[in-house]
C-alpha cells in the first residue's frame, strides 16, 4: 500500500508526457520513463491517491460515473441556456445545505466539482459532510430532499471507487 | 472533416456567447457563476473536439487539456463563490434561502 500513490503518480506522469509529446519515440520514450520514475519516489508513503480503489468495480463506477456526468453537463447546459434566453430571467435561487456520505476527501472534491457542472447549482462551501449549494431554481429547501436531488445520482458511483 | 471540425467549433463559440449574454442578464454574483461556470465548460469541450476534427495530429495534447479544463474550471468557481459569500456580496432580492447564512451564526 506504501507504494500505491507512487504508481498512479507514474502512470499518470508518463501518460501526460506521452500525449504532450504525441508520439512515442524512442527517445521520448527513455526520456519520459527517466524522469516519472524519479519524480515518482516523491509519492513513496504519501496519502494523495490513499482513498482511491484500484478494482474492477472502481473501473465501472468511473466509466459510470463520466458517462452521468457528460449527460448532466449537456443538460445543465439546456437549461441554463434556456434561462439565458427567455425574456424575463425566470430564477428562484437560494442556498441550500446538503450531506454526503463520501468519507474521503478526493471524493468529496470530485462530488463538488461534478455538483458545480450540473444543473443549475454550484457548490459554495464545504464543511466536513455538509455542502453549501447555490441552486438557482431551488424546489426544496430540506436537507434529505436537496440530498437526494442533487448528490445521490454522482455519489452511488463515486462511493465505489473512492469510498 | 474540415466542416464537421468548423460546426463543432460554431457551436462551441455560440454556447460562450450564450454564456457571456447570462453573465450580463443574471441579477447576481452567484447566477453569474452558474452561467459562466457550466457553459464555458461545455463550449471548451465543443471547441476542442472541433479542433480534434480539424487537425488530427493534436488529439493527445487536446484530451489533456480537456482533462485539465473540467477539473479546474469548477474548483475556481467555488473559491469566488466562497469568497463572494465571506465578503457578503449582496443576494438577489429572488433569494428564497440561504442556509450557509444561518450556519454561520
Amino acid at each position: 500500500m506504501k507504494f500505491k500513490a507512487a504508481v498512479i503518480a507514474l502512470f499518470l506522469g508518463l501518460l501526460i508526457w506521452l500525449g504532450l509529446n504525441g508520439s512515442l519515440g524512442r527517445e521520448v520514450l527513455i526520456t519520459g520513463i527517466i524522469v516519472t520514475v524519479i519524480t515518482s519516489f516523491f509519492y513513496i508513503g504519501s496519502g494523495v491517491f490513499r482513498d482511491v480503489h484500484l478494482t474492477p468495480r472502481a473501473l465501472i463506477a468511473l466509466i459510470a460515473w463520466i458517462i452521468v456526468f457528460l449527460i448532466e453537463l449537456v443538460k445543465s447546459n439546456i437549461d441554463v441556456m434556456s434561462r439565458v434566453v427567455t425574456p424575463k430571467v425566470r430564477i428562484n435561487p437560494a442556498i441550500v445545505q446538503v450531506k454526503t456520505k463520501l468519507r474521503s476527501r478526493l471524493g468529496r472534491l470530485a462530488l463538488a466539482n461534478s455538483i458545480t457542472l450540473t444543473p443549475g447549482t454550484l457548490t459554495a462551501d464545504i464543511v466536513d459532510d455538509t455542502l453549501f449549494i447555490h441552486w438557482i431554481d431551488a424546489s426544496t429547501v430540506d436537507i434529505d430532499e436537496a440530498t437526494r436531488k442533487i448528490v445521490e445520482k454522482f455519489e452511488k458511483h463515486l462511493e465505489v471507487l473512492f469510498g | 472533416m474540415e466542416i464537421v471540425g468548423s460546426i463543432l467549433v460554431l457551436i462551441g463559440s455560440l454556447i460562450f456567447f450564450l454564456s457571456a449574454l447570462g453573465v450580463i442578464r443574471m441579477p447576481d454574483v452567484y447566477n453569474r457563476i452558474q452561467t459562466g461556470t457550466k457553459a464555458t465548460t461545455l463550449g471548451t469541450i465543443f471547441v476542442l473536439t472541433g479542433i480534434a476534427f480539424l487537425s488530427p495530429g493534436w488529439i493527445p495534447k487536446l484530451v489533456i487539456l480537456l482533462i485539465f479544463i473540467i477539473l479546474t474550471n469548477p474548483v475556481s468557481s467555488h473559491v469566488v463563490a466562497r469568497a463572494a459569500h465571506f465578503n457578503k456580496e449582496p443576494m438577489s432580492p429572488l433569494t428564497t434561502c440561504d442556509k450557509m447564512d444561518e450556519a454561520e451564526e
